[in-house]
């Protein structure tokens, strides 16, 4: 194995390296950019689930020779998003799907005219039935989408489940849901747009993948790749919600750039936000699971169901991320995965932070304790019986090649809770207290990079230049949006050349300055575009020292005295290096078998609960996190993702509920849709075990995603280990813990 | 019409600066589009998230709250107030080492409302940190790292290591 026994930057926790620009106030978000001149843009959207536009009515007492109007007929070329299939409308043309679709735009100079003229724009409709949930869908009584209101079904087979059943001691079944959530990002969506005649499309933004607002531009405006530009502005936040939802929103903005012939600026607030973008999937998980006498796993049947909403938008990549987290990290012979995911005519979902596996988490990890207390086994006994070890095989029978150390985390993880020392306390302590207390674990893995063949498909391409300057840049596509890819791909760049932070900087994330390393999604970035970034400095190092007689060692003057001579000679001084797939992968996309990720990231949480049974609330009082993701490039910035994430899965689990009524977000305002405060998130406990990944940047596996996957699995888990009752759905509100704990309580009282 | 606004006075960061407004404009939009102070950000317009946070007179304020015609005569520092003679502000350092800033959209409101705590309470404990930072929402902390640069600033502003040695066991609560 490689190894970077010394480094010098590398691991060390240097600060942000945008970090001064945003605590002084002058990073520059979208909304703090304007232009003279400039437009802002609005949209007309749909008020009902679904429906054919009769007629749209224009008040006569506006003015509207003062406003720009875009329909779908303004469009100049495809009118559809393109994600994974083009089945998203820019602009809805003659129907609406969902409530809060586009189907009209309007820009304006005034913002308080817009309101205005947004407000004197009726919109008829002759009402179609509506299919608000999975169960509607799955009955298929109204068609919605395709053939079978089906987006994507995916059948995983490992060896014979129906021959297991008839020799299993126990055979545990259970049913899990999880809900829509929000990623309230602070910042909300917004972009500028502008259009020329000789530049074409440049639009500026918060967004996460430049590459993915670029192709959607293109067949929007059928325009050659050369004629779009996009360019992200500092992010406030995303985690997955500016994923694919961006590249609507730019051409939107773009629509009105072309016709208005003024650069355009339209920022959400806050309820248009809430209320018009994508969320997590809701999902329902069905396990059927058999066992032997000792706990065993024999058998694993599990149906996943998401609900997609109106159009297909990621929903085929975040159901596979699901299915291929399905069976936990856990050893057993015979796993059959079917999962679906439906249309239906909500808002479409589309990624979030895990991607899938969140949901299957959940279901697994609850199944889990679920099975533990049917067969009397200890649930940590349990899981350590069945835990995948190096050289077994995961569900889609990829062999475990790296080493594999869950016993590992479980112990730390109970040794830093001090778990039984505390369990032993709570069981003393919660005979005849109204308030319960107990301890819950989750056990899991997430896989780093895209599914499958994804990362060779994507075959990105990133690396480093130097500029006349004296600054080595990084040129990457990959977007920082405050988990720390600036910082930590500057690390790397200047641990491979052997530089200082100071003399490395990134360039714009910039489609007309920046190659395509592929989007920052999928835990990947650290991993995969680390390693580019690492061998193109090496190759950098090693090309000067062939052709510009850099020495063995050498100084910084000398470095870029050697990038001089390079440049002289060459014109320029780039270093780019393209993906390559570590050797001896093997994937089938039909019947999803062989290495479905590249890399796993491993976990075990903790988390302590009291629920109180007076008020049915619950406190998450304390929470351990203990990981093994590779190594940590910067150890302050790696507890920071592991922080968040875990504040986030709180968040999921016990507060975060989206309202719908009729398929309308009924609280999309911060208001009434609650995160978890600085009063609400406990301390929590980090712990990383290192052991590098060969194939990933300086030793380093995904690591953003992994820590949003346990915290609802271990927080019901501890609900039902300070209560007795388990509960098989989040978000968990104290009405739904009252409606199942009073009469627990009232018939506990009964017996006595 | 604009000439039938009023003109209005305020001391923001330190300086005098007169605005010509309609009375009911937001502060936050005053700061952000007249005098292009934009470190103030907008998260939901409905004073929950405290982006917008500045100090007024002395007091934390949601500026998407307040017209700017309360805003007369005010004392106003903004983000933008808290460095000076071109060295960050402690709670400003601090941050930049514990990773109390990620995305860094809700920093400017979240370090205003440390300011405002640590000018009420010089030495507050981690309870009183979590109350006076809880109209300040962060997405992508969790908060961890933001209460350990407030404790970061009281403890290197502690005159004695024993202060120091008190913030730290507070944060391991």
């Amino acid at each position: 194995m490689r190894t970077h026994a010394t480094t010098r930057i590398v691991g060390a926790s240097l600060p942000r390296k945008e970090g001064i620009d945003k605590l002084l106030g002058r990073a520059l978000y979208v909304d703090d950019i304007g232009h003279e001149g400039m437009g802002y843009g609005a949209t007309v959207r749909s008020t009902i689930p679904r429906g054919l536009i009769r007629s749209i009515v224009f008040d006569p007492r506006i003015d509207w020779s003062e406003f720009t109007v875009v329909t779908a007929a303004d469009i100049p070329g495809k009118n559809h998003i393109h994600l994974i299939v083009a089945d998203q409308p820019c602009l809805a043309d003659g129907q609406v799907n969902h409530c809060e679709e586009a189907i009209l735009l309007l820009a304006h100079a005034s913002k308080q005219k817009l309101r205005e003229a947004q407000a004197a724009i009726h919109i008829e409709y002759d009402p179609l039935p509506p299919i608000l949930s999975i169960e509607e869908s799955e009955r298929q009584d109204v068609i919605i989408w395709g053939a079978d209101n089906c987006f994507k079904s995916f059948l995983l087979e490992k060896g014979d489940v129906d021959s297991a059943w008839g020799s299993a001691a126990h055979i545990v079944e259970g049913e899990y849901r999880t809900g829509a959530q929000e990623h309230l990002y602070i910042e909300n969506n917004g972009v500028i747009a502008e259009y020329s005649a000789e530049s074409g499309v440049t639009v500026r933004g918060s967004l996460q993948c430049p590459y993915y607002v670029h192709k959607s531009l293109v067949a929007v405006f059928d325009l050659p790749e050369d004629k779009v530009r996009v360019i992200q502005t500092e992010t406030g936040g995303a985690f997955g919600g500016k994923e694919d939802y961006p590249s609507i929103l730019a051409a939107h903005a773009a629509l009105l750039a072309l016709k208005s012939g003024l650069p355009v600026k339209m920022v959400y607030d806050r309820m248009e936000d809430l209320a018009a973008t994508t969320k997590r999937h809701p999902s329902r998980t069905r396990h059927r699971t058999a066992l032997d006498r000792d706990g065993k796993l024999l058998a694993m049947d599990i149906e996943i169901a998401t609900d997609g909403g109106a159009y297909s938008t990621l929903s085929s990549t975040v159901l596979s991320r699901a299915t291929l987290h399905a069976s936990g990290p856990y050893v057993c012979p015979n796993v059959r995965i079917r999962s679906r995911s439906w249309a239906t005519n909500m808002v479409p979902y589309g990624a979030f932070r895990g991607f899938g596996a969140p949901q299957s988490i959940f279901a697994v990890e609850r199944q889990m304790d679920e099975i533990a207390a049917t067969l009397g086994i200890d649930r940590i006994e349990l899981r350590r019986r069945n835990f995948l070890h190096d050289g077994d095989t995961t569900a889609t029978e990829q062999v475990m090649r790296e080493p594999v150390i869950l016993d590992q985390l479980m112990d730390r993880a109970l040794d830093e809770s001090d778990y039984h020392a505390r369990r032993a306390r709570f069981a003393r302590e919660n005979p005849g207290s109204p308030i319960k207390r107990g301890l819950g674990l989750a056990a899991f893995y997430h896989g780093s990079g895209f599914t499958g063949s994804g990362e060779r498909t994507l075959n990105s391409l990133a690396g480093v230049d130097v500029t006349p300057e004296g600054n080595v840049r990084v040129l990457v596509a990959s977007t920082e949006f405050g988990q720390g890819t600036n910082t930590v791909l500057t690390q790397i760049a200047a641990e491979a050349i052997g530089l200082d932070m100071r003399d490395v900087i990134m360039a714009p994330a910039d489609t007309g300055i920046v190659p395509n390393s592929g989007p920052t999604v999928a835990s990947r970035t650290v991993m995969a575009v680390g390693r580019l970034i690492e061998r193109a400095g090496l190759q950098l190092v090693s090309t000067l020292r062939e052709h510009a007689g850099l020495g063995e060692r050498f100084t910084r003057e000398e470095f870029f005295a050697a990038c001089e001579v390079h440049r002289a000679a060459q014109g320029s001084v780039v270093s780019l290096c393209r993906y390559e797939a570590p050797p001896g992968i093997f994937w089938d996309d039909q019947k999803y078998r062989g290495e479905a990720y590249p890399a796993f990231a491993w976990s075990v949480q903790v988390a302590q609960v009291a629920v109180d049974t007076v008020t049915y609330s619950t406190e998450v009082e304390e929470f351990w996190a203990v990981q093994e993701t590779g190594r940590v490039i910067n150890p302050v910035l790696a507890a920071g993702q592991i922080e968040g994430g875990v504040a986030q899965g709180i968040g999921y689990a016990l507060y975060e509920k989206v309202v719908s009524v009729n398929g309308r977000m009924a609280n999309s305002q911060m208001t009434n849709y609650i995160m978890p405060t600085a009063e609400d998130v406990p301390p929590i406990h980090v712990y990383f075990e290192q052991i590098p990944f060969r194939h990933g940047g300086y030793g380093a596996k995904g690591i953003g995603e992994l820590p949003h996957d346990g915290p609802a699995p271990a927080i019901l888990n501890a609900i039902k280990d300070a209560t007795g009752v388990s509960f098989h759905a989040i978000p968990l509100l104290p009405e739904d813990l009252f409606a199942k704990l009073a009469t627990h309580y009232s018939a506990e009282a009964a017996a006595v | 019409m604009s000439a039938c606004w009023p003109i209005l006075h305020m001391t923001v960061n330190g300086e005098d600066r007169a605005v010509q407004a309609p009375p009911m404009k937001r502060l936050l939009d005053v700061l952000r589009e007249d005098l292009r102070l934009t470190g103030t950000k907008e998260g939901c317009g409905e004073g929950e998230c405290g982006s917008c946070s500045v100090r007024m007179n002395g007091e934390l304020v949601n500026s998407c709250l307040v017209p700017v015609l309360q805003a007369e005569g005010a004392c106003i520092q903004t983000v933008e107030g808290l460095a000076a003679n071109g060295e960050l502000h402690p709670l400003q350092q601090a941050f930049l080492h514990c990773g109390g800033a990620q995305c860094g959209i809700c920093t400017p409101g979240m370090l205003m409302a440390a300011a405002q705590l640590l000018a009420v309470n010089p030495h507050p404990s981690l309870a009183e940190i979590r109350e006076g930072l809880a109209g300040n929402l962060c997405r992508c902390t969790g908060f961890m790292r933001i209460f350990e640069s407030v404790v970061f600033t009281t403890a290197n502003s502690a005159e004695d290591s024993a202060n120091r040695g008190a913030a730290q066991a507070a944060l391991a609560r």
